[in-house]
């Protein structure tokens, strides 16, 4: 055996051998105040530090210094708010995360909206599209769109893809949907697309022998529930006044026929909602759901028609939604497990490293990237909301009809021109924003309330809402450890 | 337990690696056979050596080592080394799982708590050399082999070398590599590793803080950290599988829950992430002073990391510590991790009601252990 070239000792050095460096450079990082005493800061890649007030002031102007705390300039150095060289060291690693955030892009438009009826025997006053007797088969999609529609669908570059029918009222072109989906079976096992299937529905016109269809062909059923009768009633008109016993009775035939699994329920909050948080979560959770949306009412078609019931202050809702959150929290400090999942969205991206494409937000903008509306007359649009401007003659989101190319549509000058306005990284307001990472951009919403693409965000409600939500799930957690636990429980998993 | 015994040697001209036997008739080439008494004599020279705990005797050619103290501790099929110096050295037991092999003890980290310290002495040509003969030898059942150090990769092509002669020798065995996966920053490296296409190879690799002045001086190494995050990166892409290995102990648990995050933020495509006990021997003895904590005082922050990576699906496990200790809703996580032959358990474990769930202790840390261990009635 052969002695190696001499190494003069093993010696052990001491901690200050190892951290000798004596300055510092900033890599990007935001910030933004979260109660009076601590900011958040954090990076490109979404990871948060929380810190006292003046902490992001002292790191930029470089008035801290490791000796001061070195814990925190561990905690720096490690979450990539800091390098000790120009470029960091492990910068591939940073990469590595941010295309991890961005795959969500990775395979393109997933959700394929069929809006395959107008009609509706309801006549909710909040409705966002027109109300159609529901016996006209004019305003039902017609076969030779939905075959165009299909066709287009098939030519998304994702494996994984989900059809969903809205209306009107979905149920009441039932023999229209048996159409669709015959056809996309053959046309999925064609180019090997695995199909999700959702139908949006009152469930006031269900049946057994939908059930059965729906049963067979794994479709999955979201309905609309916005809380107790009393609510649910007043939002949603139906001569007989039985809207809610509809429901009721249409999630639990559902559920026995389909599994508890394959029924999910969403909320719309009106004005007359945003006075019951409290009876709302109540309710959703006497009805069996362990989940529940608070998401605001859209600002389009008849909503913003009718002022008075609708067009509430960003702030009223932003109250609705605290207690609301309050009273499911509580829910889980006793021990019962109950999500929140406008929440639990944010809280993805805030607490994993993993992407989460939600269409309402994220950056680029759903529209497009991850959803399209084939509309019952064979338009395309950008994004549901985008026909509902369109049914007040307002086509800017229009992106052609269904007979156009796939590469008109999804490719063409329009969505060409949208592009510029879909990323909150570019969008003056956003690109500063210590939330940027958490949130999205809505270049319709921004059109529809404040007649810009851009927007104007000191005044925008998608801002104050999502800026106040987000802070609001920082202070929570910050201040109850075990929020920041329930919190948790509500985003395990990886997808 | 014994894996080393000398006698006097006679005809050993280089090292013999060979299968034990104390039956006389059981000659295959690569047998080597113990010898008790005066039966078989006449089949001596059908075996490639003879280890004897009698006095010499004259038996031609054949390497012998003899007047060997004790035989005992070697069992039929036992792999062993005989060397020139009539050491003998027991490769592989055939009746445990835990057998690893170690392929040098040159390192390039020099960490306070090493419990095999490192030996700045060129042993890899002729640990070599032994193992690519055992390697045959070892049986085609054999569930689990480990490979340590030393740093393994420092063997450069001979690592490679070695993975594949497991691969074809041994199939169906998994194989448990201690690296501290540095030199998996370097592109060729893991481009070979790549070549391979080992799905029963796991690279076990210790992560000691989120802070890279941290880890570093504790491995007392500079750029250690930024090398075995990148390293770890590169076997991320070509989808080896890996296990995180984090030692407890006074430098490490102040930041332990940050170190869990950066885990989950940075390396969630780890297969395992082991918590492990501090082992009294090797430099620990000689650092105690920077590393003791009892383990009964971090429970805390063991508990904290262990549940953040748990609730985010991760796959975690404690090692190296005793159930007495800790928090009963960390028990489901605690493995029975130390080997047969270094795993003890105090007198007062025989009252215990959790002895046979519990993994005790390391016999070296019969000298270093929580004040908190008590028979759990």
């Amino acid at each position: 055996m052969d002695n190696l070239p001499v190494k003069n000792t093993r010696k052990f050095k001491t901690e200050e051998h190892y951290n000798n460096s004596s300055s510092y450079h900033l890599l990007p990082f935001r910030f933004h105040r979260i109660t009076s005493f601590k900011e958040v800061l954090v990076n490109e890649i979404g990871d948060f530090l929380l810190v006292p007030i003046g902490t992001a002031k002292a790191i930029i102007t470089k008035s801290f210094t490791r000796n001061q705390n070195e814990e925190l300039y561990g905690d720096l150095m490690a979450n990539f708010f800091i390098s000790e060289t120009p470029i960091p060291e492990l910068l591939d690693v940073l990469a590595v995360r941010y295309r991890t955030r961005k795959s969500f892009l990775d395979y393109f438009t997933s959700l394929h909206i069929f809006v395959i009826t107008l009609r509706c025997e309801h006549t909710c006053h909040y409705c966002q599209v027109s109300r159609v007797n529901k016996d006209i088969d004019a305003f039902n999609m017609q076969k030779h769109h939905i075959d165009a529609g299909i066709d287009l669908m098939m030519k998304s570059p994702n494996p994984d893809i989900t059809m969903e029918f809205q209306g009107g009222e979905a149920l009441l072109a039932f023999d229209k949907i048996i159409y669709a989906i015959e056809r996309t079976k053959v046309e999925a096992s064609k180019y090997n697309k695995n199909i999700s299937y959702v139908i949006c529905t009152n469930l006031a016109p269900l049946t057994d022998d939908i059930l059965h269809y729906c049963k067979n062909n794994n479709i999955l059923i979201s309905t609309s529930l916005d809380g107790p009768d009393y609510i649910h009633n007043q939002n949603r008109h139906r001569p007989q006044k039985n809207s809610y016993e509809l429901a009721i009775d249409g999630i639990r035939k559902c559920r026995e026929t389909l599994g508890e699994e394959n029924v999910s329920a969403l909320l719309t909050t009106t004005a007359l909602s945003l006075k019951y948080p409290f009876e709302i979560v109540d309710e959703y959770y006497s009805q069996g759901f362990r989940n529940i949306f608070l998401r605001p009412i859209s600002p389009y078609g008849f909503a913003t028609h009718n002022d008075n019931k609708n067009k509430y202050e960003t702030s009223t809702f932003l109250d609705f939604y605290k207690s609301a959150l309050g009273r499911i929290i509580e829910y889980n400090l006793q021990g019962k497990f109950y999500r929140e999942d406008y929440a639990s969205i944010i809280l993805k991206k805030v607490l994993t490293p993993f992407p989460v494409g939600y269409v309402d937000l994220q950056s680029p903008t759903g529209m497009i990237n991850n959803v399209i509306v084939f509309n019952y007359d064979g338009k395309v649009y950008a994004t549901d909301e985008s026909r509902m401007l369109a049914e007040m003659n307002d086509y800017t989101f229009l992106l052609g009809t269904v007979e156009n190319s796939y590469e008109d549509i999804f490719y063409g000058t329009k969505a060409l021109e949208l592009s510029e306005y879909w990323l909150n990284e570019t969008l003056p307001g956003c690109s500063e924003c210590a939330f940027q990472g958490y949130c999205g951009s809505d270049p319709v919403f921004n059109y529809a309330t404040q007649g810009s693409l851009v927007g104007f965000r000191p005044t925008s409600a998608f801002c104050q809402k999502n800026m106040e939500i987000i802070r609001y799930l920082f202070e929570l957690m910050d201040s109850d450890k075990r929020i920041e636990k329930i919190f948790k429980s509500w985003i395990v998993g990886r997808t | 337990m014994t894996l080393k015994t000398k006698g006097i040697s006679s005809n050993i001209i280089s090292p013999i690696v060979g299968r034990v036997t104390r039956m006389p008739s059981n000659n295959d080439g690569v047998s080597i056979l113990l010898v008790d008494d005066d039966a078989g004599v006449n089949y001596f020279d059908r075996h490639s050596g003879v280890l004897s705990s009698l006095r010499y005797r004259e038996i031609g050619n054949i390497p012998q080592v003899h007047s060997i103290p004790n035989l005992n501790h070697l069992s039929e099929g036992d792999i062993v080394v005989i060397n020139s110096d009539g050491v003998i050295n027991t490769l592989y037991r055939v009746n445990s799982n835990h057998n690893s092999i170690l392929v040098t003890e040159r390192c390039n980290s020099n960490c306070l708590m090493c419990s095999q310290p490192p030996k700045d002495k060129n042993d890899i040509e002729y640990l070599f050399a032994i193992h690519e003969q055992l390697i045959p030898l070892i049986p085609k059942d054999c569930i689990e082999l480990g490979i340590t150090g030393g740093e393994p990769t420092l063997l450069g092509s001979r690592f490679f070398k070695l993975l594949e002669l497991i691969k074809e020798h041994l199939p169906d065995t998994e194989i448990h590599c201690l690296t501290n996966g540095r030199t998996f920053a370097w592109n060729n490296m893991v481009r070979e590793l790549e070549k391979l296409n080992y799905q029963k190879l796991m690279l076990g690799i210790p992560i000691y803080s989120d802070y890279h002045a941290l880890h570093d001086y504790v491995v007392q190494a500079k750029d250690a950290f930024n090398q075995t995050i990148r390293g770890l990166y590169n076997l991320a892409e070509i989808g080896q599988r890996i296990e995180l290995r984090i030692v407890l102990h006074k430098q490490t648990i102040p930041r332990l829950t940050k170190l869990a995050k950066y885990i989950y933020k940075n390396l969630p495509f780890v297969e395992h992430v082991a918590f492990m006990g501090l082992e009294y021997i090797g430099y620990t003895p000689h650092n105690i002073d920077k590393l003791w904590i009892d383990p009964f005082e971090y429970n805390n922050e063991l508990e904290e990391a262990v549940e953040y990576l748990s609730s985010f699906g991760m796959n975690v496990s404690i090692y190296n510590s005793q159930l007495c200790v800790m928090p009963e809703h960390l028990w489901q996580y605690a493995r029975k991790s130390i080997s047969d032959w270094k795993n003890e358990y105090l007198s007062e474990c025989n009252q215990c009601t959790k002895l046979n769930e519990c993994g005790g202790l390391f016999t070296w840390n019969l000298k270093k252990y929580s004040t908190r261990i008590k028979a759990l009635t």
